[in-house]
C-alpha cells in the first residue's frame, strides 16, 4: 500500500451503448475532480442508439496530463461483445474487473494480468426487481466498488449524487444505497490495487465541459441570434446547447420573448443559406456542422466570400472522407475549410485548442466575421467538442464592445458620406457596407455573386474583376493581423529542432515535449491558433530545420496549407500523422518524434549530429 | 435598348404617392430580358402594386435565385437591397434575412428551374415553415438563360422550340403551395395585369407565407405551338375563378353593385381582399376545396387562376419562433451579452 502509485492510471470501462452506463461513469470523474486531481476522460462510441459496444476511457494524472495515454490499467469489462478485446487492451500484470455473477472458463483471461470482480448482477438481482433498475443500479454500483478499493471518499460521491438529482429527491436515496451497496461488498471482498487515489491540489479553478457546449457558449456571448443547422454527429450537441444557453440568457425578462431564433433546415445547404442572409441583413449567424455538411455548404460558402457577407461555420471535425467515421475524431477538414468552394477561395480559420479556447474563439468568430465580411471557421473535433475536458475558466471583460464592422449608418448616408459597397476607402481591403431599411433613398445595392465594381454594379470587364479580386486578396492580408497569433514555446536549450501543431492535438503534445525533454531531446514549438498564418510563423519555420508537423489525418493537411502560403519547402515540414479514429497519444507522438531525430542524427555530416 | 443606362429625368405630370415617391422611383435598372418576355410585366406589376401601396422603398428586400426570373430584381425596386443569391436557394437567404429583421417586407423572386427543379426542397420548407414573404414564381415552363431545356414545370406533352415531346410528369408549384400549408396562393398571368398587380398587393399585405405562380411565357423558347406556356395556350385556357381588389386599411369600402357575388375578406393588418366571384361556388377559404377544384379543372385542360386561396389570420415563422418585436439585428451588446457574472456562475456550476 505505501508503494502504490497515486493519482496516475488509466481506468476504461467498457460498457453497451444505451445501457445509463453514461452517468455512471461521470459520477467516478466527477468525484476524482473534486479531490482535486486532474482527470481527462473520452467517449469512444459508435454510431448507433442501442446495443453496440462503447468505452469510456478516463486517465488520472496528478501531473495535469490530459491528452490521451494510451494502454489501460484498469479495465471495466462490462460488454460480453467486447471482452475479448477489452483482455487484450490491458497492460502487463494490470487490472481486469468484471462481473463474477456467470463463471468463466479460464481460457477467458490473461496469465499476465490480475483479476478482480464483484458479483454485481446477483447482487442486484437479489436487491431489485425492476429490470431496469437492475441494468441502471448495477452501474452504481461498479462505481461504488471503484471508488472503495481506488479510494474515493464516500462524502464526496454521495454529494455529487444528490446535486445530480437535486431536481429528483427520490432518486438520491436509491443511487446512494446501490452505491453504499458495491462499496460495501468490495471493503470485505477487495483488496487495494498497486495504484490509489488520494486528494491532491491540482485541478484549482479549472472547469470540466465539452467544447461543443463551450463554443455554443462563446456564440451566445458574440452576439449571435441566428443559428440554423442540420443534425449531424459530432456537432449535434453544439446546436442544442446554444438553444439552452440561450434559453437562459436571451429571453426577455418582461415578455418572454426570445431574441434568438434557431431553425433546423431540411439540410445544411438550406442552413448556410439561412446563415448567409441572416448575416447579409445583419444579424450574427451561424451553423454547426461536420465535415460532410461542409462538402455541401460549398456554393455558400463562395458566395459569402465574393459577395462579402458575414457568417460563422463551426465545423466539428470527424473521419473521413465520404460518411467516413461518424463517430471518431480527426483533424481532416482542414484544407476543405480553408480552401473551400469553386473560384480562386479562401478563408480564415480559428483552430481552438481546448474548451476554453472554444469559448472565447466561438465569440471572436462573429466579431471577426463582421469585421472582415466573410466567412469564418471555427475547426473543433470530436475529440475535444463531444468530451468534457479540463480547461481554464471562461473569461470576459465586461467593457468589451461587439465589433460590428464598418456598416455605414442612415446619418452617414444622410451626411452625403461616399458609399461604394465594393470601395476600399481605408487601404485595408475591407469596404463598407449598408444594411437593407437603413435610408429612404440612400445606400441601397444590389449583391450578386457575379462580378461588379467598386459601387457594385454588375460587369464583366476584366479589369473590375481582377480590381477585386486583388481587393479580396488584401483582406486576407488584413485579416493575418485579426486572427489569433500561433504561441511558440521554446526548448530549455537551443534547438535546431521545431515542432507545429494545433487543436485538439495540444495536451498530448503537452505531455511529449515533456517526455522527449526527459530523454534529452528538445523542440521548440509552436501552437497554431489560426489560418491566414501570420508571418512569425514562416519565420519559426526558416529558423528550424526540420519542423514537425504534427496533426490528426493522412494528408498532413496542415502542412501542406503551410507549404503552400508560407511558400517554405516542404522538405523543411516532416508530417507525423495520426489518424485512426481515436485520439492522438502522448506516447505516440514520442515515438515517431524520436525515431525521426534518431534517424537525422545518424545522417552523415548532419548539421544537427551534437 | 438595353445596354443604354436608363435616363434619370420624369414626365413632370408623374404623380406622387403618399410617400412622395413616384412610379418611377419605383423602377430599376433597364431590363436585359428578351424583348415581350412576360417577366418584364411581372416587374412592371410589382412597381404598380408597391406604388399603390404607397411603400417605402427601402422597407422592401427584393431575393433571388439564378436565371432569368432572378435577374428581374435589378429591373425593379432600384432604391430596394437586392440579393441575387445561388441557384434554388433564394428561400434558405429569405429566411434568413427574414429573421433577422421582422419588420421589411420580403420579395422572393423566382422561376420554375429555380423552385421546381434545383431549389424544390428550399421552396417547400421556407412554406411550411411559415416564412412571411411574398414568393413569386415566374413560370415559363423553360430553362431560358441555357437555351431551351425543359423545366419540371413543362407540361406531358409539350413540345420544345425543337419539336422534343417531354414525357416527365408536370409539377404544379400552386397545389403544392397548398399541400404545404402557404396561407395565401394565387395564380396569374403576366400578360394580365388588372388580375396580376392586385394579387401581389394582397400578398404583400399579407401576413405569413404568400406564394403567387405567375405564367409567364418565354418569348424565346417557349411560345410555339405546342407549347403550353405560350401567350395563345394560355389565354385560351385560363380559367379566372375571381377578381380581387385590395382595400388598404386606411380606406373606405364602396359600396358594391353585385353583393352575390362579392366577398371580402379582413386580413392580419385590417387591409381588406375583396373577391368577386367569377365561379360563384369556388370558396377561397376552404383548403381542400381549393385542391379539389383544382385537380377537377386541371384535368379539363384549364389554368384556373386568381387568389386562390387565403387564410386571413395566419401566423409566420416569428410567431412561431416567439422572437421579441424588435428587428434581432438591431439588439444592443447589452440585449445579447449575459456578462462576466453570468459568466462565473456557469464556472461554477463545471467544477
Amino acid at each position: 500500500m505505501t508503494d502504490a502509485r497515486i493519482n496516475d492510471f488509466v481506468v476504461k470501462f467498457a460498457n453497451v451503448n444505451g445501457s445509463g452506463s453514461a452517468s455512471a461513469n461521470g459520477l467516478f470523474v466527477k468525484s476524482i475532480l473534486r479531490m482535486g486531481v486532474p482527470v481527462s476522460a473520452r467517449n469512444i462510441f459508435p454510431s448507433n442508439i442501442q446495443g453496440l459496444p462503447t468505452w469510456y476511457e478516463v486517465r488520472v494524472s496528478e501531473a495535469g496530463w490530459l491528452g490521451r495515454r494510451g494502454g489501460v490499467d484498469l479495465m471495466v469489462a462490462m460488454n460480453p461483445q467486447t471482452w475479448a478485446q477489452d483482455v487484450k487492451s490491458i497492460e502487463p500484470n494490470q487490472y481486469l474487473f468484471y462481473d463474477t455473477t456467470k463463471t468463466l472458463p479460464p481460457s477467458a483471461f490473461r496469465e499476465d494480468i490480475r483479476i478482480i470482480g464483484a458479483p454485481l448482477t446477483e447482487i442486484c438481482n437479489k436487491t431489485y426487481s425492476d429490470p431496469r433498475q437492475r441494468q441502471l443500479f448495477k452501474n452504481i454500483m461498479y462505481v461504488g466498488a471503484l471508488a472503495q478499493i481506488l479510494g474515493i471518499p464516500t462524502e464526496i460521491a454521495e454529494q455529487l449524487i444528490s446535486e445530480e438529482f437535486a431536481s429528483k429527491p427520490k432518486l438520491i436515496d436509491a443511487n446512494v444505497n446501490a452505491f453504499h451497496l458495491g462499496r460495501s461488498w468490495a471493503e470485505q471482498n477487495l483488496a487495494p490495487l498497486d495504484f490509489r487515489l488520494a486528494r491532491a491540489d491540482k485541478v484549482g479553478d479549472r472547469i470540466f465541459v465539452e467544447g461543443n457546449s463551450a463554443a455554443a457558449l462563446g456564440a451566445v456571448y458574440g452576439g449571435a441570434t441566428v443559428c440554423a443547422w442540420y443534425p449531424i454527429t459530432p456537432s449535434t450537441s453544439l446546436a442544442e446547447a446554444f438553444e439552452k444557453y440561450c434559453k437562459k440568457f436571451r429571453t426577455d425578462p418582461d415578455t418572454k420573448q426570445n431574441r434568438f431564433a434557431i431553425v433546423q433546415g431540411e439540410d445544411e445547404i438550406a442552413s448556410i443559406g439561412i446563415v448567409v442572409g441572416a448575416g447579409w441583413n445583419g444579424a450574427r449567424a451561424f451553423t454547426c456542422t461536420s465535415g460532410p455538411g461542409v462538402s455541401l455548404m460549398q456554393e455558400f460558402i463562395g458566395l459569402s466570400y465574393f459577395a462579402e457577407i458575414p457568417a460563422v461555420i463551426f465545423d466539428v471535425q470527424r473521419g473521413g472522407p465520404s460518411t467516413g467515421m461518424p463517430t471518431r475524431t480527426q483533424q481532416s477538414d482542414i484544407l476543405a475549410a480553408a480552401y473551400a468552394s469553386h473560384g480562386d477561395t479562401k478563408h480564415p480559420l480559428l483552430l481552438p485548442c481546448d474548451p476554453g479556447e472554444c469559448f472565447e474563439f466561438g465569440a471572436l468568430a462573429f466579431d471577426l466575421a463582421d469585421r472582415l465580411q466573410t466567412m469564418i471557421f471555427v475547426m473543433l473535433d470530436l475529440d475535444m467538442g463531444m468530451n468534457e475536458w479540463l480547461t481554464p475558466p471562461f473569461k470576459w471583460d465586461d467593457a468589451k464592445k461587439l465589433d460590428r464592422g464598418k456598416v455605414m449608418t442612415a446619418a452617414e448616408l444622410e451626411a452625403g458620406r461616399e458609399f461604394g459597397r465594393y470601395l476600399d476607402v481605408d487601404g485595408d481591403g475591407i469596404p463598407y457596407r449598408t444594411l437593407p431599411g437603413e435610408h429612404p433613398t440612400k445606400g441601397a445595392y444590389f449583391t450578386r455573386g457575379t462580378s461588379r465594381d467598386e459601387y457594385a454594379r454588375y460587369t464583366e470587364e476584366g479589369a473590375a474583376y481582377m480590381r477585386n479580386m486583388q481587393r479580396l486578396l488584401k483582406k486576407f492580408e488584413t485579416a493575418k493581423s485579426l486572427i489569433p497569433k500561433p504561441i511558440r514555446r521554446d526548448a530549455k536549450r537551443r534547438t535546431p529542432y521545431g515542432v507545429i501543431y494545433y487543436g485538439s492535438t495540444a495536451p498530448a503534445m503537452d505531455e511529449a515535449l515533456a517526455a522527449l525533454e526527459a530523454q534529452g531531446r528538445h523542440i521548440d514549438a509552436l501552437r497554431i491558433r489560426g489560418f491566414p498564418f501570420e508571418d512569425s510563423i514562416a519565420d519559426f519555420i526558416r529558423e528550424h530545420d526540420p519542423v514537425f508537423v504534427v496533426e490528426q489525418n493522412r494528408d498532413a493537411q496542415l502542412r501542406k496549407l503551410l507549404v503552400n502560403e508560407c511558400e517554405v519547402h516542404p522538405a523543411r515540414l516532416v508530417p507525423v500523422l495520426h489518424y485512426e479514429g481515436a485520439p492522438i497519444t502522448a506516447r505516440f507522438i514520442v515515438q515517431e518524434i524520436a525515431e525521426r531525430m534518431r534517424a537525422q542524427e545518424k545522417l552523415p555530416h548532419s548539421e544537427h549530429a551534437k | 435598348m438595353t445596354y443604354i443606362a436608363k435616363p434619370k429625368f420624369r414626365h413632370p405630370d408623374l404623380e406622387p404617392n403618399t410617400r412622395g415617391f413616384t412610379r418611377r422611383d419605383y423602377e430599376g435598372k433597364v431590363s436585359t430580358l428578351c424583348a415581350g418576355c412576360g417577366h418584364d410585366s411581372i416587374s412592371a406589376a410589382i412597381i404598380q402594386a408597391v406604388y399603390e401601396l404607397d411603400l417605402e422603398p427601402h422597407r422592401i428586400a427584393k431575393l433571388s435565385g439564378i436565371g432569368c426570373s432572378s435577374k428581374t430584381p435589378d429591373y425593379f425596386l432600384g432604391l430596394s437591397h437586392g440579393f441575387n443569391s445561388v441557384h434554388g436557394r433564394m428561400p434558405s437567404v429569405l429566411t434568413g434575412a427574414n429573421l433577422a429583421n421582422r419588420d421589411l417586407i420580403y420579395l422572393g423572386v423566382s422561376g420554375d428551374g429555380d423552385s421546381a427543379s434545383i431549389g424544390f426542397g428550399q421552396f417547400a420548407h421556407s412554406i411550411r415553415r411559415a416564412v412571411n414573404m411574398v414568393y413569386i414564381v415566374e413560370n415559363n415552363g423553360v430553362y431560358g438563360l441555357t437555351k431551351g431545356q425543359f423545366s419540371a414545370t413543362s407540361d406531358k406533352g409539350s413540345k420544345s422550340k425543337r419539336g422534343v415531346v417531354n414525357h416527365d410528369a408536370p409539377i404544379d408549384l400552386v397545389t403544392l403551395a397548398l399541400d404545404l400549408g402557404a396561407t395565401y396562393v394565387a395564380r396569374s398571368f403576366s400578360g394580365d395585369k388588372h388580375q396580376l398587380v392586385p394579387l401581389i398587393k394582397g400578398a404583400i399585405l399579407h401576413h405569413g407565407a404568400a406564394f403567387i405562380d405567375c405564367l409567364s411565357p418565354c418569348v424565346a423558347f417557349n411560345n410555339h405551338e405546342g407549347s403550353t406556356k405560350a401567350y395563345d395556350y394560355i389565354r385560351n385556357h385560363n380559367e379566372a375563378v375571381n377578381r380581387l381588389d385590395v382595400i388598404e386599411p386606411r380606406e373606405t369600402i364602396e359600396i358594391d353593385h353585385a353583393p352575390g357575388t362579392l366577398e371580402i375578406v379582413t386580413q392580419h393588418d385590417g387591409s381588406k381582399l375583396r373577391l368577386r366571384k367569377i365561379h360563384p361556388e369556388y370558396d377561397p377559404s376552404d383548403r381542400l376545396d381549393a385542391l379539389a377544384y383544382l385537380a377537377e379543372r386541371q384535368s379539363k385542360g384549364e389554368i384556373v387562376t386568381g387568389l386562390l386561396y387565403v387564410d386571413p389570420g395566419a401566423q409566420d415563422l416569428h410567431d412561431y419562433q416567439n422572437t421579441v418585436a424588435a428587428p434581432l439585428n438591431t439588439l444592443s451588446d447589452s440585449q445579447l451579452v449575459p456578462g462576466s457574472s453570468a459568466l462565473e456562475k456557469i464556472n461554477a456550476s463545471l467544477r
